[in-house]
């Protein structure tokens, strides 16, 4: 398409455009153009340029058909996050002005006005929202974000993109719409085109039992765990792996086609579509794990120790064991008050009140 | 009609440089512009084999597998996952080191894939561990007085995984660029353990054939061969080990060179990229006629 939004006009008016309020039409050997302030007729090639170089319709028309991405779930993206088809031209470019936010997940994305109906494209981490840009680093390479989703504020690695736990102290500037996809799919892979998809009704959701029946090698295993005696054991798997805090994806899948999870899926704004891989290897273990019968083990504790014992579960299962500080002995997970609970109740080789664990 | 083209690795969910060799490669071949779009995918990372296609807006993929070996996860998983459900091993008639291409659609997404064998199978891939032995000696001339041993897991799960390592050994001993070349592995005989056992030569080059590093060549392998007591505490490149020189390279696929490797399965496959794999050659290795 030519590089300027009216000599663009010019050259794709014979074929007629409707497009955002923006109506330009061939008549004979005129043209008519439209758009909710401007209503003219019988204009030639001249003044349909004349009319054309200063509306805002006309760079919006171009910058959606020239600059932006064209396949459907980018372009989709783009547009819902401008509101476009909610907000007139002139109510959203008063909104570009100022910039509009949306949040993806941990992403703050704000887009704004650039230059003749472009747009720029804003990206940070969520808890940086009032952050001085100074104070972050800033980036104009999408593929760096693959570098910036490896790892958490601690340097630890995220095995898992769409853990809640994206680090902080980063910003993409100044994107363009294409490049914006793209940083986005690098911190959260193929979410744009999975939200897509279910807008268009037509998310392909692969449940739990059939996820479960394709694994082989050594995860062939997790389908003895799965042998139609009811599905308890998927809405644990769920409530450990899946929660929002431990995942921003929403959860649509159920044990199969039929059966919903009895625990929530989420608030996410984009789906998740099938047990992940992790999902599917810790499945693995609770499998092992699983098979073993239960016995019956005799404790002696305290009430406030066995208090304790679920505190201490507790703050390990909300990832909250580090934040328990130093002297908060008053806190079940405490480390001192863990570590004395060690020394009075476990014996030399480690057992829990001197029982041996295969007694 | 654009191209594209799509790694696919196997990740990890406890290793955060596992895709780094992935990634590394992906942004070479980027760089070049061969195609329209260069998506990384993983098994144990994201995107996900199941969900990488439908990030890639172009009709028609190569997809070519940064793994070693022809075996499970190639002739099962990745067919398996990216629903290229008229997969069968046969297509690519392959005696487990010469598998070639594959033409098939993508039930999820419709898209014609050009599935191809794995890296660790192609021809070129020799030329890569040559590339890793000078880049490790930092010596382009590398070979003389020297010993190069190609180090593979074993058959443990797959027999196709020693065929490979013995492949590249066998045509690199036939390039006659070094005094001797030896096939080892980890978990059969002959064992990586006892590398200076089988070399006459006091230089001795080790390259293992993996594609990231990780436990079995940073921590297994140099323990093993007793470049050091334990890995954290490092080694010398060389290290002297039974009064020999071992020069350990690391992972194989850590070398820029493994880029023409990927490109050289899609060329292969149709994709027309001669431009772009002289232009990787040239920046990240030497022209060879191994490959040829």
């Amino acid at each position: 398409m030519n590089a300027d939004p009216v000599d663009a006009l010019a050259a794709t008016a014979p074929d007629g455009i409707a497009f955002d309020d923006l109506h330009v039409e061939r008549d004979g050997d005129t043209y008519i153009f439209k758009t909710p302030e401007d209503d003219h007729t019988e204009l030639g090639e001249e003044g349909l340029r004349d009319v054309a170089a200063d509306s805002s319709y006309v760079d919006n028309w171009y910058f959606w058909h020239a600059t932006a991405p064209q396949t459907d779930a980018r372009w989709d993206f783009l547009r819902w996050l401008e509101a476009a088809e909610d907000a007139a031209v002139p109510d959203r470019y008063d909104a570009l002005a100022d910039g509009v936010v949306t949040e993806w997940g941990q992403l703050r994305i704000t887009v704004s006005l650039g230059g003749d109906g472009e747009r720029t494209y804003e990206l940070r981490h969520v808890d940086d929202a009032t952050t001085p840009a100074a104070a972050l680093d800033g980036y104009d390479d999408p593929l760096d974000a693959r570098e910036l989703a490896k790892h958490d504020d601690d340097g630890a690695y995220r095995p898992l993109k769409t853990a809640p736990s994206l680090q902080t102290g980063w910003q993409f500037s100044a994107l363009g719409p294409a490049h914006l996809v793209e940083a986005v799919h690098a911190f959260y892979p193929a979410t744009v085109q999975n939200w897509h998809r279910e807008r268009e009704g037509e998310l392909d959701v692969t449940h739990w039992h059939e996820t479960v029946s394709r694994q082989t090698g050594i995860y062939g295993v997790v389908q003895t765990w799965d042998r139609g005696e009811g599905y308890e054991h998927v809405n644990w798997v769920a409530e450990a792996c899946c929660d929002d805090s431990q995942c921003l994806k929403r959860r649509e899948w159920g044990y199969d086609e039929e059966t919903d999870l009895d625990v929530d899926g989420g608030g996410g704004a984009f789906p998740c579509r099938e047990p992940c891989s992790l999902v599917v290897a810790a499945a693995r273990q609770w499998t092992k794990l699983e098979g073993e019968q239960s016995k019956t083990y005799e404790f002696e504790l305290t009430p406030s120790e066995k208090e304790q014992v679920e505190a201490i579960v507790d703050a390990v299962a909300d990832g909250r064991a580090d934040d328990v500080r130093e002297a908060d002995v008053y806190d079940g997970a405490n480390r001192y008050r863990t570590r004395f609970l060690r020394a009075k109740l476990f014996d030399d080789e480690g057992n829990l009140c001197g029982v041996e664990t295969k007694d | 009609m654009e191209q594209a083209l799509v790694i696919a690795a196997h990740g990890s969910h406890l290793n955060a440089e596992s895709s780094t060799p992935t990634f590394s490669h992906a942004d070479t071949i980027r760089a070049t512009g061969a195609f329209a779009e260069v998506r990384e995918s993983f098994w144990k990372e994201e995107p996900h084999f199941r969900e990488a296609l439908r990030t890639v807006d172009a009709d028609e993929v190569f997809l070519v597998p940064l793994f070693i070996s022809e075996g499970y996860f190639t002739e099962q998983v990745i067919p398996r996952e990216f629903r290229l459900d008229d997969w069968d091993p046969e297509l690519w008639t392959s005696d487990g080191t010469s598998a070639d291409s594959a033409t098939l659609t993508a039930t999820d997404t419709g898209q014609t894939v050009h599935y191809c064998g794995p890296v660790g199978t192609h021809d070129s891939m020799s030329d890569v561990i040559v590339q890793r032995a000078k880049s490790v000696t930092d010596d382009p001339g590398v070979g003389d007085g020297f010993g190069l041993a190609v180090v593979g897991h074993g058959t443990e799960r797959n027999e196709n995984s020693a065929k490979a390592i013995e492949y590249h050994a066998d045509r690199i001993a036939a390039m006659d660029r070094f005094d001797e070349v030896q096939a080892l592995f980890m978990d059969e005989d002959p064992e990586v353990d006892d590398v200076t056992d089988f070399f006459e030569s006091d230089d001795i080059v080790v390259v293992p054939l993996f594609i990231a590093d990780g436990y079995h060549t940073q921590e297994d392998i140099p323990e093993d061969m007793g470049l050091c007591e334990d890995y954290r505490d490092g080694w010398d490149v060389p290290e002297t080990v039974d009064g020999k020189r071992v020069w350990y390279a690391g992972a194989v696929g850590t070398e820029p060179l493994m880029a023409d490797v990927v490109l050289e399965r899609a060329a292969d496959a149709g994709a027309d990229v001669s431009a772009a794999i002289e232009q990787v050659r040239g920046e990240t290795g030497e022209t060879s006629a191994a490959g040829d």
